[in-house]
This record gives structure tokens, sequence and C-alpha cells, in this order.
């Protein structure tokens, strides 16, 4: 046990968190979970920027022990399991207490593996899924534009038929690894003429097809963590379509559902927590540790009452699709306030820190890399992007307490 | 199924008609709404079957609590639930068969004078027992007006129990913002007293208190959540500027906000209940987040909800500072966030006590 290191703030309640449903079976495979990261510590890639082939090794071997790509079926790459949500969950728990990396999770195993499962052909799901899953394909997303954000349906990028391609002009932006990736999934205009929810298809290309432009998007992290996609003439084979022509709406809102679910995790919030937790005992201001400072103190324990909230209500959900119940407002309400509570935990960090906590890239004294700046800037970007906080706030209002939809204005 | 036969008890029992003669009237016991509650076992919820209650667990009880803050229920509840709780972890085989039966019945009723514990002295308030007699001042004594049985805390964490006729007691009401639930100050000179007999008391006192955190924060919620369904109401009916109120975002969005912040409450009070009946380890620390983070979004609903009403939302005519006034008295009674959160700290060894 002696290699795994428990977060302090989480201890109290990990243990038998879930009692509430966990069975003797469930501690089994609990216990098989430990076993496995305690065995395999040392095969942990580091947090920050791990080489590549450490990440795909690990990426490797998760799968094989069913710890990633778990329910994905072994045709095409996955481990084959039954979905049990609360095996899924017991993963998540562990991972998170043993502080070990868990698997890849960008677009393309997050959001096109999914969406391809639910949407495309066999040949698709043969050809993309198990190089995805290993970590040797690399997806970004094509869907917002300057000039489609939350109105993302009103996107510009035409796609028009020439022979057996279709060739595609416009732009997207907010494409994160852009850079890095191999392929993009691609929301493009294919029937200007319908209206705009019809008229719509999701393309899969080759991010080195000629005609593809990208230009990083530095943000105000100093970062380029988005950029921008130019397509000039881009050719693509008019087969590279998930779905039907027209479809694409339909295709996108099933990868923008997995979005949601990705954005607010309560996990993140219970982690970011329990490194605050550390700071605050280690750190000390004329010779007072921060957490004996009661101002500092009462914020921390407000932010965890918001982070076993969260928990609890993530719980909650867990147990309702169980039930085969939908979530209601327990799910509509998770990005928005999932969002929130993460965005608040990096700002408690920096106020802890001080004027320590304004340093920042590669300054002395500099504390966990500047990495609560990073967050608290980034995180701003992730209360935006996914939806902005005011989007959700109207799916919220109108589809969980009923009230009035927004007015639609003609043509629009 | 419980929730529901109390839900519609309490749409019948309790109209804001009810609650507002009680108010007005400055009724101390609403005793057809107890004794209707009775008829479901509501007032023996927590007690055994043997006692003749219904031996259900402290969740249980919470989603009670839950239902009577939405129907701001003058229900004396929260007397007789600790009070159930008190008996049964540490009253004898006597004291048990003395009170239980009646209170599980509704026949005797509770009042819990734990405040001082709790919450800290005010006012040079205390109580010291010696020789089986108590001496002293309890404020904030829940459910006191009436109280056949009255269940003490002194100054040393120790529990009494008095009979709510022994001599020497003297009943002087409070007035709270929230006039449907009745607090009082109790005096004691030289009035008999005896122990509760069984457990370390300062452990029997920290599960009273954490019971007591839950059921305070299942009250705010239930309150809360009533809140927000009449704000969805009220912004569907009014209308300005030639449109309903709730189709303009800057509503929506409040509407919107009170409820993704109250909705996760729902499952940290469930869990808090949960932990109390069945994870020992965990039951102190999520029963005070319950307890100060309900005191805090209670509050944001309760004042958000008034702003979504306009004008007529402070008024007596529509009766929402019932709700506003509930939740306000949630918040202040047996330790306030901030005490709370500082108690919360050191159940976690992050601060010396």
């Amino acid at each position: 046990m002696s290699g795994i290191r428990v977060p302090r703030g989480t201890r109290f309640r990990r243990a038998r968190a879930m009692d509430l449903t966990f069975g003797p079976e469930y501690e089994t495979f609990r216990a098989k979970v430990l076993d496995f990261l305690i065995q395999h510590r040392d095969a942990y890639p580091g947090p920050n920027r791990p080489a590549r082939a450490d990440a795909l090794r690990w990426q490797q071997l998760l799968i094989e022990h069913g710890y990633a790509a778990r329910t994905i079926p072994k045709a095409y790459g996955g481990y084959g399991a039954e979905p049990d949500i609360l095996k899924s969950r017991i993963i998540a728990e562990e991972f998170t207490a043993a502080r070990a990396p868990t698997g890849m999770a960008g677009q393309g195993i997050s959001m096109f593996v999914p969406t391809l499962l639910e949407m495309g052909t066999e040949a698709q799901k043969q050809q993309w899924i198990a190089p995805t899953l290993r970590g040797e394909v690399i997806w970004c997303q094509g869907y917002s534009e300057p000039g489609s954000g939350s109105d993302l349906a009103s996107l510009q990028t035409r796609a028009s038929e020439d022979g057996d391609d279709f060739l595609i002009n416009g732009q997207k932006i907010w494409t994160s690894t852009a850079m890095q990736a191999d392929m993009i999934f691609c929301l493009v205009r294919t029937e200007p003429d319908a209206p705009k929810h019809a008229g719509i298809s999701y393309l899969i290309f080759s991010m080195k097809t000629p005609g593809i432009e990208i230009r990083p998007l530095k943000t105000m992290t100093g970062h380029a963590e988005f950029n921008e996609v130019f397509f000039t003439d881009v050719r693509v084979p008019r087969s590279q379509i998930v779905g039907q022509r027209g479809e694409g709406w339909r295709v996108a809102n099933a990868t923008l559902k997995h979005e949601r679910g990705m954005l607010g995790d309560p996990d993140a919030a219970a982690s970011r927590l329990a490194a605050i937790i550390d700071l605050m005992r280690e750190e000390t201001v004329d010779g007072q540790r921060l957490i004996d400072n009661p101002l500092l103190r009462d914020r921390l324990m407000r932010l965890q009452a918001r982070v076993l909230a969260m928990k609890f209500n993530g719980l909650r959900l867990i147990s309702a699709q169980l039930n085969g119940e939908s979530g209601g407002l327990a799910a509509l309400v998770v990005k928005l306030q999932g969002c929130d509570l993460n965005h608040d935990l990096a700002a408690l960090a920096i106020d802890a820190l001080g004027e320590l906590g304004v340093l920042y890239q590669d300054s002395p004294h500099l504390r966990a890399g500047g990495v609560w700046q990073q967050r608290y800037m980034f995180d701003l970007g992730l209360i935006i992007g996914g939806g902005t906080a005011q989007i959700q706030k109207n799916i919220i209002a109108e589809r969980g307490l009923g009230m009035p939809r927004e007015p639609k204005l003609a043509g629009f | 199924m419980m929730v529901d036969s109390l839900e519609k008890a309490l749409t019948q029992l309790c109209p804001l008609e009810r609650v507002r003669a009680f108010a007005d009237n400055k009724e101390t016991v609403a005793r057809d709404l107890w004794t209707g509650l009775a008829d479901l076992g509501v007032p023996g919820l927590l007690i055994a079957e043997e006692h003749g209650g219904l031996g259900l667990t402290l969740l249980d009880a919470a989603l009670a609590a839950e239902a009577f803050g939405r129907h701001v229920a003058p229900a004396p509840f929260l007397g007789a639930a600790l009070a159930a709780i008190a008996l049964r972890d540490a009253g004898s085989a006597a004291q048990q068969s003395r009170w239980l039966p009646k209170l599980a019945a509704g026949e005797a009723l509770a009042a819990v004078a734990i405040s001082e514990a709790m919450a800290g002295a005010r006012d040079g308030a205390g109580v010291t027992a010696s020789n089986g007699k108590l001496n002293g001042t309890s404020l904030f004594v829940i459910d006191a007006a009436e109280a056949d049985l009255i269940l003490v805390a002194d100054r040393a964490g120790a529990l009494h129990l008095v009979a709510g006729d022994a001599p020497g007691i003297s009943r002087i009401a409070l007035t709270t913002v929230d006039l449907t639930r009745r607090l009082g100050e109790l005096r004691f000179d030289n009035t008999p007293a005896e122990p509760l007999a069984l457990g370390e008391p300062s452990a029997v006192l920290t599960r009273l208190r954490d019971a007591a955190w839950v059921l305070l924060a299942a009250d705010a919620l239930g309150a809360g959540q009533r809140m927000i369904e009449k704000s969805v109401a009220y912004a569907a009916e009014r209308r300005q500027f030639g449109r309903v109120i709730g189709s303009f975002q800057a509503v929506k969005h409040l509407c919107a906000e009170m409820a993704a912040e109250l909705e996760p409450c729902r499952a940290l009070v469930w869990y808090a209940a949960h932990a109390w009946d069945a994870v020992p380890d965990e039951a102190s620390l999520t029963a005070a987040h319950a307890k100060a983070h309900l005191s805090e979004v209670g509050r944001f609903v309760a004042r958000t909800a008034t702003e979504v009403h306009g004008g007529i939302g402070i008024t007596d005519l529509l009766g929402l500072h019932y709700w506003f006034k509930r939740i306000g008295l949630d918040r202040q009674l047996l330790g306030g966030p901030e005490r709370v959160r500082h108690l919360a700290a050191v159940l976690q060894g992050l601060v010396a006590a």
C-alpha cells in the first residue's frame, strides 16, 4: 500500500463513499484495481507532457486490463466489457485517489469514437476506432467558426460537390490539438438552400490534406491551446461522411452530448481540492501556515462543500442511470456548476499564495509550475466553451424548469 | 411512499391559510396538524417499532423535514425527532419505555435545549447540573412552549431529561422572524432532572448535533425548492412589456441559477443523512457541510426568488416571506455557517479546535 498516496482531503470519504450501492462483487473489483495501480506504479507517465512513447505504452496497458476503452467491443480494439457504471466509477475513484494518470481522453477517444459507434458504418468503425483508442491517431474537432459560436448551426464552411469529392472552403476556430492532429471530424454546409439545421454534414479527413492551413491561437495563458484552421479547396472523397448528407447536426449532437459529460467532471474538482489542501498545509507566510488563516480556511471549507455536493450529485446521476431514469435537472446543472467550481478553486489557490500567486512561466519562486494561474485563465475558457454559461442557463431554465423558450427571429 | 402520503397530508392539513393563522394568532402548537401527522406515524418516525414507532432512518426523517420546509409547516418535528434520537441512543430501558411510546403516538411533545452546546452561550446562558437538579438558563430551545419532555444539555455537554411539569421551570417565548416555528428560553431553578443513562455524553451530543444539522439542512432544501417552483410559476403568468416575464433571459437566468445551486444540494443532504445512518466516519463532516452549504444556498435562493416576484414578493399578501424567514432560521439555528465550517475544518484535523 505504501506506494499509493491518498490525497489527504479526500481520505475521509473515499473508502466507503459508495456503500449506498456497492456490494461485495464491487469490493473485489476495487481490490483488483488497487492491485493493478500498485503493481504498475513505475509505468505511470509523468504528469507534465510525458514522452509520447510512455503515454502510448500506458494506454496500451490500460486497454489490456480494461481501465481504458473498457466497454468498446473487442472487435474494434477495446476491452469489450459489459457497461457497468459502478465499475467505471470505481476505476475513476481509485485512479484519482492514487493520482495515477487515467487513459487518454482527447477528442478522438472521448467524442469521435462514441459518435462513430453510434452513427458510423461498419467499415468506418473497423478503420478508425482501434488506432484512435491506442492513441496512434489523434483527432481534432472542426465545429465552431468565427461567426458561429453559441449559434453553431449557422456555420458557413462550405462543402460543394466536385465529382466524387467535396471541395471544402471556409474557416474553423477553437480547434484544440489541430497542430498534433492526424485527422479532423468537421461540420460543413453541404446543402446551402436547406434550413440551417438541415444543411449540415459531418465529414472526416486527414489534416495533411492539401489546402489546410493551421494558425495557432494564443490565449491569455500565453500558450496556444487552440488554433484557427483555414480550408481552401480542400478535396475530400464523398465517402468520408458519417451519417447521411444533411444529417450532420444530428451526428454532431451525439458528439456534443459526450463533450458535456467531459466538462464539469467532479473528480477533477476533488483532485484540485486535495491539491489546495496540501498547498495550504505546506506553504507558510511569516511562519504561519496558510491553513491557519481563518479567512482562507473558511473559503476552503465553502469550496469543499460544493465539491462534495457535486460528487454526490454525480453518484445520484449514476444511480438514476442504473434505474433507467433520466438525470433531469441534476444532469443539466453539471457543466455550469462544475466549471464554475473549478475556476473558484483555482482562484482560492492563487489568493492563498498571495504575491507568490501571480508568479508565472519560469519565474524564480514559482509554485506548482504556475499551474494555478494557468488554470484560472484557461478555465474561464471552459466556462465559455462547450456551451457558454448563459447558454447553459437557458438550457436549465427551458428544459429543466419548463420556462418559455427564447423567441426565435424569423429566418434564424 | 412515505413522502407521497406526507406530501398529500401536508397539502390538506397545512395550506398557507393554516400557516398564516398559526403565525398571526401566536399559536404555540398546531395540535390539529400534529394529530394528523401522528396518524401517519410521523412523530415516531425514528422510534423503534417495539415502542410504537416506525423504526425508520435519518434519511427518512430528512425527507420528512424537507416536506415540512416545503410547506413551511408549523409542526414540532425537530424537537420530537431529536428527543427520539437521544432516547434511542442513550436512554435507559426505563427512560425509553416511559417516553418513547408517548412521543411516537404524538401524545407527548418534546423540547430540545442544546443551543449553548452547539452554537455557543449568549447573554450568560448555560445550565449546570448537580445532585439531580438543574439550574440556569437555556436559550433558543426548540419547540419549548408546551413540551411534556425537555432534553437539556448542561455546560459540560451531558444530557438530561426533564419532565415538562417538573417544578422550577420558567418558559419565556422568544419571537423570531420565522413565525412558523417556536423557540423559547427556559429557566431552571432547582429543577429535578435525570441524566440520560447510557453512552459517552460527548458522543451522544455529537450524534444529536449531526442529526440536527442534517434536518435543518433538509428543511432549508424543501423551503428553497418551493421558492424556486413559486418563482417559475409566477414568471409564467406575470406579464410586462407584452410578454410573460419568464421569457426574459434576465428573469430566466435567475431561476436557472437558483436551480443550479440548489439541485446538487439534494444529493448532499441525502448523502449526509445516509452517512449518519450507515457510514459513521463520514457522518459529522457531511452533516456540517450540508448545514453550512444549505445555509448559503438557501439564503441565495430566498433572496433571488423574492426578487423574481418583484414588489409583490415582499408583501404579506403573497406570503412568500414565510419561506424566506424559514430559511433564515434554518441558517442561524444551532450554529451559523461560519461556525459550522470552522468545525468542519477541525473535524479533518486541518486546524486545532
